[in-house]
């Protein structure tokens, strides 16, 4: 008790004094225990890294896009350690080059899906009734179209860009979104402290946004990270169908479509394109694997 | 020495939990013997150590984390922890049966209560399946229940016919040992009230030994021949009923009948217990109860108390009766 | 003569199910003197949980009128309610799901205050948490711990200051003991006591178990399928219960004391369901008295003896 009087009188508060490990501390130390999310958060960073440094460090012009006759069809040497393709590009710096379609579409077909059908979901799991109907029905409808099938529509009408490509990724994962966020508002929504603050005389925006948000955000993350990786997928499917990302940008799906051809004698065109796709997206469900379970408060016991 | 009358024995049982955050000292070291056709009451608080020990007799506790240390368990002269998992299946649910507190869990929502009672007796008995469904009917209607809702799923009962029903395939084998976890406490009162007469009658019909856990000292009352009652993993007092409520010696005792609001007395102020359990993981090398004891003394913080026998089924293990003149508040009866 | 804080009148609360209409609360009426305690007693599913929320107007009721302060709180609109709460609180059973997990117990305490705006700079606002907490008993290098961290018995006294946080005039306490611990449940209930005498608060205290309301309340109701079937001074319906129903959850209770080896009233069958309920005593298929005339209408609540009401045609002993 003296310590504190003392404490107190220089004029540090009881707050800062008694400061603990936040919850995002703590979520950090449950996922550093999981080694699989630790590599999978390893390799994600690796590769947002190349992604960056590509962009100042290759030439697009000289080393992606220039075809160079005599080069063509190598296998993989010192020079070109992943081969050339049937242009005689360097797959290395291709590959290399390729990650920065992948990681911007998914993240941002990502935040797409979730504006919204984070919003769209909070608002039907909070206030439910007529608009829960109507937003969940329109779901339905919506999900009950083939994933792929929306997404070649959406990027046959606007013409296929990069841009379209993420819109078009992101419609598609709406309605998961929506479910997602809708269950868990509704998970939250009828714990007693919820019914706390209303007797304390919270309005119902102060009770969506302090307290339904931050309790609903673990599975929401959780989808977020899960639903980046079958986006990459996703935009690759597209590029592969030539409805993507148009030639000669050396996105990985496209490459695996180039490839196609030259499987038989020329394997290494296809397979490192494949494998690239397979890393990332495997270290991205590592990571929300392992968010998840550093998130579950009942798997701290 | 294998005494002939003694369903179960246990002896010096140490079990502990082993997790990153330490060794969960859950049961440190207890004594039980129960004579058959006798009901014992285990009591204590979240965290005594009663669910583990139970678990334990039962070999039932996880493992990992949980381990036990040491220890002897002989259930009707066998010992229980040299048997293999052969063994303990065929002991499991017919010498000895465990009912839990939670009725809404315990039953398997997509069977039948009747299926799930012949489920236990085919299991363990040389009974046709036609036999065995005959002999679930005879159950329910021992426990209460009609007959032909033998056909009726868990759903469409209410939380005191589960437990009877829970009941029912407790005793579906004539099992020689019940282990009772809580039953009731998930229970109105007044089904609470049925359910236990239920009990005390089916001990009766099958001469079966019990032991039923809870914090609940009326339940033990109305249930119970005899009492232990367990703080930090350790038994402090055990005895008789008369021994231990109207002769009552530990502190840990006299607090948890002064907390109890007295039906009859309501101007007499509830004197809780101060302080709260200690931590499992760390325990003192002295009395575990030594911070919360109103009579502690210098040598409760040091050592542990040895157990003293006051008679024949009487003992206390407490520092305080080395001076043979103290005594505790709460009076002789 | 005291003043009543709290008066009910014939509140009801009716719910529409697939099976028909649940009548949880029933026309239930009674009234709580400034600065006592009316315990409301019954088993799970007679109303008085949902009683207590109606009252507060957590749950919207079906009709009936609820007088607090001498005003109908069930014409306040929005932001009458909102100001109005903050004289009438509640302390939740479950001290695991009323405490919101993300929060800190600096934070969980003071969103009253905030939300009323009551304090508006920070540091005063930290000391009134600093003085409830004092108050609660809880210590306090716990201020920015989250609520997983502790157990049920300081959780529950979280609870408590952040009902007391307002300055109410009148708790709803909602089984507030029945989680815990027995040692702890006697610490809670001295708390609350306590808080009583120093604060003038006014208590509807919510329980299943009779022992615990003895101790705690100057008047008892006790409901059984969302009606009032007996309501007295807390000493006369121990002392002289008239209700069968009464006199059967008395019975029930279970003594640790080995001299009241009495006989006890075993209730038969199980809680009827409170959905299209026919026209008779709710009571009438586990009664062990009843007649022709318990099966053909429902029994008024009338006083049988000073201050004692009975809704039984036959009340016990009359």
């Amino acid at each position: 008790m003296e310590k504190s009087k003392v404490v107190s009188v220089l004029g540090v508060t009881a707050t800062k004094k008694y400061k603990k490990l936040s919850q995002i501390a703590e979520i950090w130390h449950n996922f550093k225990k999981n080694k699989g999310a630790v590599l999978g958060l390893i390799v994600l960073g690796v590769i947002t890294v190349i992604a960056i440094v590509a962009n100042f460090a290759i030439d697009y012009d000289t080393q992606i896009v220039r075809q160079v006759v005599s080069e063509r069809l190598q296998n993989p040497s010192w020079n070109h350690p992943f081969g050339t393709d049937q242009y005689g590009r360097d797959i290395f710096l291709r590959i290399l080059y390729g990650a920065r379609y992948s990681l911007s579409i998914g993240i941002v077909a990502v935040m797409v899906s979730l504006a919204i059908g984070g919003v769209l979901g909070i608002i039907s799991g909070y206030f439910g009734g007529f608009l829960e109907s109507i937003i969940m029905r329109l779901c339905d409808v919506f999900s009950s179209i083939p994933a792929l099938l929306l997404a070649i529509c959406i990027s046959t009408a606007f013409g296929a860009s990069t841009f379209v490509l993420m819109i078009a990724v992101g419609i598609v994962s709406v309605p998961a979104f929506a479910r997602v966020a809708r269950a868990a508002v509704m998970t939250v929504r009828d714990n007693e402290y919820i019914e706390a603050a209303r007797a304390a005389g919270a309005t119902r925006m102060r009770i969506m946004f302090t307290h339904i948000l931050p309790n609903s955000l673990a599975p929401i993350m959780v989808q977020v990270t899960m639903r980046v990786g079958s986006a990459i997928i996703t935009a690759s499917s597209l590029s592969f169908l030539g409805l993507g990302i148009p030639a000669p940008a050396p996105e990985w799906g496209s490459m695996l479509a180039e490839g196609r051809s030259f499987i038989r004698d020329y394997s290494y065109m296809t397979m490192f394109p494949g494998i690239a796709i397979v890393i990332t997206v495997l270290s991205i469900n590592l990571i929300g694997d392992g968010l998840r379970d550093a998130m579950d408060p009942k798997l701290k016991r | 020495m294998k005494d002939k009358n003694l369903i179960l024995n246990i002896e010096n049982l140490v079990v502990h939990y082993e997790t990153e955050n330490g060794t969960v000292k859950a049961v440190n070291g207890i004594d039980l013997k129960l004579e058959k056709k006798r009901a014992i009451g285990l009591v204590g608080e979240t965290g005594a150590g009663k669910t583990t020990s139970a678990l334990a007799i039962l070999r039932l506790v996880p493992d990992p984390p949980g381990v036990i240390k040491s220890g002897i368990i002989e259930l009707d002269g066998e010992n229980i922890l040299e048997k293999n998992i052969k063994e303990l299946e065929k002991i499991r649910g017919k010498d000895i049966s465990m009912i839990f507190q939670d009725p809404m869990t315990a039953l398997n929502p997509v069977f039948t209560v009747g299926e799930q009672i012949a489920e236990s007796i085919i299991l363990h008995e040389n009974v046709s399946s036609s036999e065995a469904n005959e002999s679930a009917k005879e159950m329910l209607e021992m426990v209460g229940i009609p007959g032909h809702r033998a056909n009726d799923y868990p759903h469409q009962f209410s939380g005191g016919m589960k437990q009877r029903v829970v009941i029912a395939i407790a005793l579906a084998c004539h099992t020689k040992l019940l282990i009772a976890d809580e039953p009731t406490s998930a229970l109105d009162v007044t089904i609470q009230a049925q359910v236990l007469e239920l009990m005390n009658n089916l001990k009766e019909k099958y001469q079966t030994s019990l032991i039923m856990i809870t914090h609940d000292l009326g339940i033990v009352a109305e249930v119970c021949d005899e009492v232990a009652v367990m703080y930090a993993g350790r038994i402090v007092e055990k005895g008789t009923l008369k021994d231990v409520f109207n002769m009552t010696k530990h502190p840990y005792t006299e607090g948890l009948f002064n907390s109890l609001p007295n039906v009859n007395d309501r101007k007499a102020k509830l004197l809780p217990i101060p302080g709260s359990m200690p931590d499992p993981t760390n325990l003192s090398i002295g009395c575990s109860f030594s911070p919360r004891c109103p009579y502690v003394t210098d040598k409760c913080h040091e050592q542990k108390p040895d157990p003293i026998w006051i008679s024949d089924t009487h003992m206390v293990e407490c520092s305080a009766y080395d001076d043979p003149a103290f005594h505790i508040v709460r009076r002789e009866r | 003569m005291a003043k009543n804080l709290v008066e009910v009148k014939n509140l009801k609360k009716y719910f529409n199910t697939s099976r028909g209409m649940l009548h949880a609360v029933d026309g239930v009426s009674f009234a709580i003197e400034e600065g006592k305690t009316l315990g409301v007693v019954g088993e799970s599913g007679c109303g008085k949980s949902t009683t207590g929320r109606t009252i507060l107007r957590l749950i919207e009721p079906s009709s009936g009128e609820v007088y607090f302060n001498g005003r109908n709180v069930l014409k306040y609109n929005e932001s009458e309610l909102r100001k109005a709460r903050k004289d009438m609180q509640i302390i939740f059973q479950d001290p695991f799901s009323s405490l919101d997990p993300r929060k800190t117990v600096n934070q969980i305490i003071s969103e009253p205050i905030i939300i009323h705006n009551l304090i508006p700079n920070k540091k005063d606002r930290e000391n009134r948490v600093l003085e409830l907490m004092e108050t609660v008993g809880l210590a306090e290098r716990l201020i920015n711990t989250y609520p997983h961290e502790l157990d049920g018995g300081r959780r529950q006294r979280i609870g408590i200051a952040r009902a007391l946080a307002v300055n109410p005039k009148f708790i709803v306490c909602d089984e507030p003991v029945s989680a815990l611990d027995v040692s702890i449940q006697a610490q809670i209930l001295n708390l609350l006591k306590e808080l009583q005498e120093k604060l003038s608060l006014t208590y509807m205290f919510i329980t299943h178990d009779l022992s615990v309301v003895n101790h705690f309340s100057d008047h008892i109701a006790v409901m059984y399928l969302g009606k009032l079937v007996e309501k007295a001074p807390a000493e006369e319906l121990f002392a002289h219960p008239l209700h069968p129903y009464t006199v059967a959850l008395l019975s029930a209770i279970p003594v640790p004391d080995l001299s009241e080896r009495k006989k006890r009233i075993i209730l038969k069958g199980e809680v009827t369901s409170p959905i299209n309920m026919p026209e008779e005593c709710r009571f009438a298929k586990r009664c062990l008295y009843t007649c022709d005339a318990c099966k053909d209408h429902t029994p008024e609540l009338r006083e049988v003896y000073p201050n004692h009401f009975v809704a039984c045609e036959f009340p016990l002993g009359v």
